[in-house]
């Protein structure tokens, strides 16, 4: 099928108003959150209902022809970049919330639903939904569902994959599933709901999302703490997991990320301060109380020099403000900014960072380092000048070297950007070739020609069919038949 | 090198006479001390086609259809080793042969353990991952999927692979480890497994309460489950259906905290009955009591699961029509699994000559058929042969069962690990 019958038999299942095909209009779609990377789609496609969805992906497999999924577009990986002969399915028009049940503490909700949206929906009954990434204003629950999205709170709570309990997806070749029990448990039969959640768009499209909703704890307490350095502040973290307290989270900003996150929103970070921990916990009022007053203790005792108490909603939500706008604040600071995402042992916290700045040293660069202490998942903000020549590929090289630390340390490549476009050649550091040739079992069974999300995670996957051992020619490659991605 | 070469290197012996999986005799067995030795054992089964089922502490081998043929059992008692313990990463590594209790023994001294309770004594890591066995704790700490970050298994042609890693926050490729647990060693063997941890409670609470129906069960459990209030667990137990069950609603945390929940805990169940906290000498022994299968005495044990809000009614649906034959029932009433036995004392079904079976075979079928308009299950979790034969363990695994056996045939594209063990015939 030619580019121009696609286009048609597209605008048949969405409509002409649902399909996108000029050059100009599809320029929009080159990139996601991670802009480094551009590629102008064939097609992009508007999809407003499940049964639409699943007609364009079997128009695709029809056609014989990859497609990529994209939510909101705010992935920093790289997961939603376009192939260039392949059709762009964007899901944010499925805003519908389906099903609201508070009995069963469920949610059903399409793909394009916003992740806020869904605590806005069931906040006045105290309920909400837990996973909270940072871009949650924007963010859609089909791309955290795709990329398993954590947040700050995941440290208590988890991640995405520990909140989604049902999901219709349509496979590759456009067949319509339903994975996981929804409402009820423990369904018979392999889990691969767990398979597909995190699998980055490699697997198919979800078309529906049955989600968990929490209830809102009875006290929610937080406190900023400063420190004179990254180390006294890690030393902090350390006694409070060690006391047996699992805080719902506990963020730490170092001097950088602070003078950034100053300039964007004016928490007032006490002057002076090398680090800043922000705790927060929650639960029953006695529970949390009493622990609160022991962290306040603890952080004392590992040298917090001032210690701000949130008596408000107002100053809990300014602390959260400078901690969530931290990556976009660095712009304040820098003309261009390399996110990184990384995850190491949390007991490795000091020793990684002091290797950070020795890296960035060597490099003439600076690093803004703003993370998840509590689960050890890094974000450093490598800053740089494009203008300057050779600053950005020493940008480019130090994000790469601190990825390289991380698995050093047992860490790993990303805790919840995802591997995406720009991280797959990092996949064999982290696997062996019997590691990825495991999970490339997975996608052929729901992909088998490889048409969902082509050339993202996996450096080189092996052609389906073919059996592990060196690398050969596959027929199909051979007969132009198929492409390796 | 086939099974010949094994046995003659001593890795696979004779099994012993009367050896057997679910009824089904076995050939051979397998003890490997490594994962290396695994590796080589399942590499010569492939070489041989022979069939293979994975035994850890043999306490869930009922479970599922049995298997069609079993050339090899391969038993992990000899992985049991506690490979890396991160007190301060709450992080274990541990090989798939560990029991369970041991591992939590060697957890214990540094204040943490791996917050799963699964019923049966004796099971291994292993076995817990791949039959995703839980307890009464899943309200507050989720199942085995929702504590796993790592995974290392072997493969059906021996090959050693591993997803996940030992951090807890971590979305590099695909989670393997979430399609092993339940799979019921049909994908490959869990050689070693990474989790996370919690603290050990310092303190724990109880309160319970009598319940004569399943509406009043409901009364209590809706507004416990809308609170604040956060309980580990909250457990029926009804051994005897001619007198009333008995809810128990477990708080644990530290001393303040557990005190107070209980207190507004019985308050809130008290408008419904004669709600109890009990006495500091109580708390002990009804911890202890709790999550006990219903079934260890019966011939015949089911688990349903239902949407949480159901399960009262489903209980009465059941009890009053289908399984009539059910005695003795407990159940995770904050989750929505009911576990159900019947009534009949072991043997007894064997006395019978088989002509109960049919009837008990068709309350199943009728029990699915109406679990179904909920989204709900059933799963024959004990059974004598005579009615395994005639009733599928599993019932329907929904649209996705196609995608499954897809999975299946590349991960054991000859069928020869547990076959017929799984749903669908897997």
């Amino acid at each position: 099928m030619d580019r121009q019958a696609l286009i048609r038999r597209l605008a048949e299942i969405v409509g002409p108003q649902g399909v996108i095909s000029e050059r100009n209009q599809l320029r929009t779609y080159e990139c996601d959150g991670l802009a480094n990377f551009r590629v102008i789609p064939s097609v992009v496609v508007l999809p407003e209902t499940a049964d639409q969805a699943r007609d364009t992906v079997r128009a695709c497999a029809e056609a014989g022809v990859p497609f990529v999924a994209r939510g909101s577009g705010t992935g920093l990986s790289g997961g939603a970049l376009p192939v260039s002969d392949g059709v762009l399915i964007v899901l944010a028009r499925m805003r519908r919330v389906l099903e609201v049940d508070l009995d069963n503490q469920r949610a059903v909700v399409e793909p394009g639903v916003l992740n806020l949206q869904v605590t806005k929906e069931v906040a006045g009954d105290g309920f909400y939904y837990a996973p909270d990434p940072s871009s949650q204003q924007i963010c859609s629950i089909g791309g955290n569902v795709a990329e398993n999205s954590g947040g700050a709170h995941c440290l208590k709570y988890g991640f995405t994959t520990n909140h989604v309990t049902g999901l219709e997806v349509v496979l590759p070749d456009g067949e319509l599933v339903h994975l996981g029990g929804g409402k009820a448990p423990d369904p018979p039969g392999y889990d691969l709901l767990g398979a597909f959640v995190g699998s980055e768009g490699t697997l198919g499209i979800t078309t529906k999302i049955t989600l968990r909703l929490l209830r809102k704890p009875e006290a929610v307490r937080t406190l900023m703490a400063a420190f004179d350095g990254t180390d006294q502040a890690g030393d902090a973290v350390s006694s409070i997991i060690g006391a047996g307290i699992v805080p719902a989270a506990i963020e730490m900003m170092d001097a950088l990320a602070m003078e950034a996150a100053e300039a964007a929103v004016h928490v007032h970070y006490p002057e002076e301060a090398g680090a800043v921990l922000i705790v927060e916990l929650d639960g029953p009022e006695a529970e949390c109380e009493h622990q609160f007053d022991e962290v306040e203790r603890l952080c004392r005792e590992a040298g917090s020099t001032t210690i701000q108490i949130a008596e408000s909603d107002d100053q809990r939500a300014l602390f959260w403000k400078g901690r969530k706008s931290a990556f976009a604040a660095v712009g304040r600071i820098s003309p261009d900014y390399y996110v990184q995402d990384g995850v190491i042992p949390r007991t490795a916290l000091p020793e990684v960072l002091r290797r950070i700045t020795e890296l960035a040293d060597e490099r003439g660069l600076r690093v803004a380092n703003v993370f998840h202490a509590g689960d050890g998942n890094l974000h450093p903000l490598v800053l740089y000048d494009g203008e300057v020549e050779g600053q950005e590929e020493r940008a480019e090289e130090l994000a790469a070297e601190i990825l390289l630390t991380c698995l050093e340390h047992g860490g790993s490549i990303t805790g919840e950007h995802g591997v995406g476009f720009d991280k797959k050649q990092y996949m064999p550091r982290q696997f062996s070739a019997a590691d990825l040739d495991a999970m490339q079992l997975v996608r052929c069974a729901f992909d088998p020609e490889g048409r969902s999300n082509p050339g993202k995670v996996f450096p080189t996957p092996r052609l389906c069919g073919e059996r592990p051992g060196p690398r050969r020619v596959h027929p199909a490659e051979q007969a132009g038949l198929a492409e390796v991605f | 090198m086939g099974a010949q070469e094994l046995e003659d290197g001593g890795l696979v012996r004779p099994a012993p006479p009367g050896t057997a999986v679910d009824g089904v005799p076995v050939a051979r067995v397998a003890r490997p001390g490594s994962v290396s030795e695994a590796s080589q054992v399942l590499a010569g089964a492939a070489a041989d086609g022979l069939a293979v089922v994975f035994v850890g502490g043999a306490s869930k081998l009922g479970l599922g259809n049995p298997p069609e043929r079993v050339d090899l059992v391969v038993a992990t008692e000899r992985l049991d080793q506690v490979l890396e313990h991160a007190a301060g990463d709450l992080v274990v590594r541990v090989q798939g042969g560990t029991r369970l209790a041991d591992l939590q023994a060697a957890l214990a001294p540094a204040g943490q353990w791996l917050a799963l309770d699964p019923p049966e004594p004796g099971a291994t890591v292993g076995g817990v991952v791949a039959a995703n066995a839980s307890g009464p704790r899943r309200l507050r700490y989720g199942t085995v999927r929702d504590l796993i970050i790592g995974i290392t298994v072997v493969l059906a042609d021996g090959t050693v692979a591993k997803a996940g890693g030992k951090v807890v926050k971590n979305v590099a490729g695909y989670d393997l480890a979430k399609l092993f647990c339940g799979s019921l060693g049909t994908l490959g063997m869990v050689a070693e497994a990474t989790f996370r941890l919690h603290p050990l409670p310092a303190a724990a609470a109880v309160v319970t309460l009598e319940v004569d129906t399943p509406e009043q069960l409901g009364a209590a459990v809706a507004p416990l489950l809308r609170s604040a209030l956060e309980p580990s667990a909250v457990e029926l137990a009804w051994p005897d259906r001619q007198l009333p069950g008995r809810l128990t609603v477990v708080f644990e945390g530290i001393q303040p905290g557990v005190e107070a929940q209980a207190a507004a805990c019985a308050e809130l169940l008290g408008r419904v009955g004669t709600a109890v906290v009990a006495g500091p000498g109580e708390t002990d022994a009804a911890l202890d009591g709790l999550g006990v299968l219903p079934f260890e005495k019966a011939d015949v044990g089911v688990k349903v699961a239902c949407p949480p809000a159901e399960l009262p009614a489903v209980l009465a649906d059941l009890r009053d029509g289908p399984l009539a034959w059910a005695g003795p029932v407990s159940g995770h009433a904050g989750t929505g699994v009911l576990w159900m036995a019947s009534d009949a004392r072991e043997g007894e079904l064997e006395a019978d000559g088989g002509q109960i079976v049919p009837a008990l075979a068709r309350g199943i079928a009728e029990a699915r058929e109406r679990l179904a308009a909920c989204g709900g299950s059933l799963v024959v979790v004990k059974a004598p042969p005579e009615l395994k034969r005639g009733v599928d363990a599993w019932g329907p695994a929904g649209d996705a069962l196609g995608l499954m056996r897809r999975v299946k045939e590349r991960f054991d594209p000859d069928r020869r690990l547990g076959p017929g063990r799984f749903v669908g015939g897997i």
